[in-house]
């Protein structure tokens, strides 16, 4: 896994779509363009979802990572506002 | 603005619109609307902006809930026969949207007290049933400088144009004077398809959110015109009357006006 720093971290584990994409989105919106978000959840579905619509928002998706059985690891550079 | 689990449902599809987010959100639920009447296009107006989190929406209106206005004004009910409208409709939208504060004002727009009235709000929505508020709104929004989202019906057609002082045309422009009493369709001839004021009130609803978040071209300079029996929308180019007697440079109207006699209002 590449070396990321992430600005702003949240926990969305137990949240189902799209909550874990609203959670993810608002988390960005109160950051700064350039800094990084790291996103821990276990949401299957959600760790695919979630990549593809920040890309689509215009946001830089660094790295996607299981880090176990059930859970995932995002993390989300914001590119725009 | 910090969400609560229950706003985060609530507004949820707001939130994940690009055009809105938990920004334009936050600009909703921070807005100030007024809405003039809520009879027919009042209903459905408040109802949607209530639904969408605005966080105070006044209505004015000077009536009682009638057993003929329940075909078409959809948040009164049998239950609020003989109650003031602007009670029954604050009853309806706050169970839907305790968020929302809603002020019920119970009166009659006149000269001496619409300035006074609309000036706590950001923007004004028309939905009079009548030339004489009709007028009196517009140039009381251009005077005081207000956005204006007008709406009207009648039979099976309705129409909806958004006026910003200073930037595009106004009522004025589009009709210079109201028509005279004689020529106003009276109570037994003016009948109105009860759906019609949803789609004129939701295309007003959508206006008021179009401006508060800045998104999207306003009804600025168009007049859209939907005929439900041919299943049309027209849209009717309506530029800034650079004589116009109230919007332009040097207008000839400096005071409301108040045109009371004769004219017969579908209730």
């Amino acid at each position: 896994m590449p070396d990321v720093k992430a600005e702003k971290k949240i926990d969305i584990r137990g949240l189902i779509c799209p909550y874990t994409f609203i959670k993810a989105k608002l988390a960005v919106e109160s950051m700064h363009v350039g800094e990084t978000l790291e996103i821990l959840l276990d949401n299957a579905e959600a760790s695919n979802s979630i990549p593809k619509s920040m890309e689509d928002l215009g946001h830089a998706v660094m790295n996607v990572e299981k880090v176990n059985e059930r859970e995932w690891v995002i993390f989300v550079r914001k590119e725009k506002e | 603005m910090d969400f609560t689990d229950d706003q985060l449902q609530r507004y949820s599809r707001h939130i994940i619109l690009p055009e809105v987010g938990g920004k334009g959100q936050a600009k909703i639920a921070s807005a100030k609307v007024i809405i003039i009447g809520a009879g027919g296009l009042g209903c459905p107006v408040g109802f949607y902006l209530t639904a969408a989190g605005v966080g105070t929406i006044a209505l004015v209106d000077n009536d009682d809930v009638e057993m003929s206005n329940l075909q078409r004004q959809i948040a009164h009910s049998v239950h609020s026969i003989g109650m003031p409208k602007v009670e029954s409709a604050k009853k309806t939208f706050s169970a839907l949207n305790p968020d929302v504060t809603i002020v019920p004002l119970r009166t009659r727009l006149t000269k001496d007290n619409i300035i006074g009235v609309i000036s706590e709000y950001d923007i004004v929505v028309d939905g009079s049933d009548n030339f004489p508020t009709r007028y009196l709104v517009n140039d009381a929004c251009v005077m005081a400088g207000k956005p204006l989202v007008s709406g009207a019906i009648l039979r099976f057609e309705g129409q909806v144009t958004t006026i910003i002082p200073g930037q595009g045309h106004c009522y004025r422009c589009l009709f210079e004077v109201p028509p005279p009493p004689g020529l106003v369709p009276s109570c037994q001839e003016a009948g109105v398809l009860g759906v019609l004021p949803g789609v004129i009130g939701g295309l007003q609803a959508t206006e008021v959110l179009k401006l508060i978040l800045g998104k999207g071209m306003p009804l600025m300079g168009d007049l859209l015109i939907y005929d439900a029996l041919k299943t049309t929308f027209r849209k009717v180019k309506v530029p800034k009357n650079p004589s116009c007697p109230v919007c332009s440079d040097n207008p000839v109207i400096t005071e409301l006006v108040d045109y009371n006699e004769g004219y017969c209002s579908l209730q």
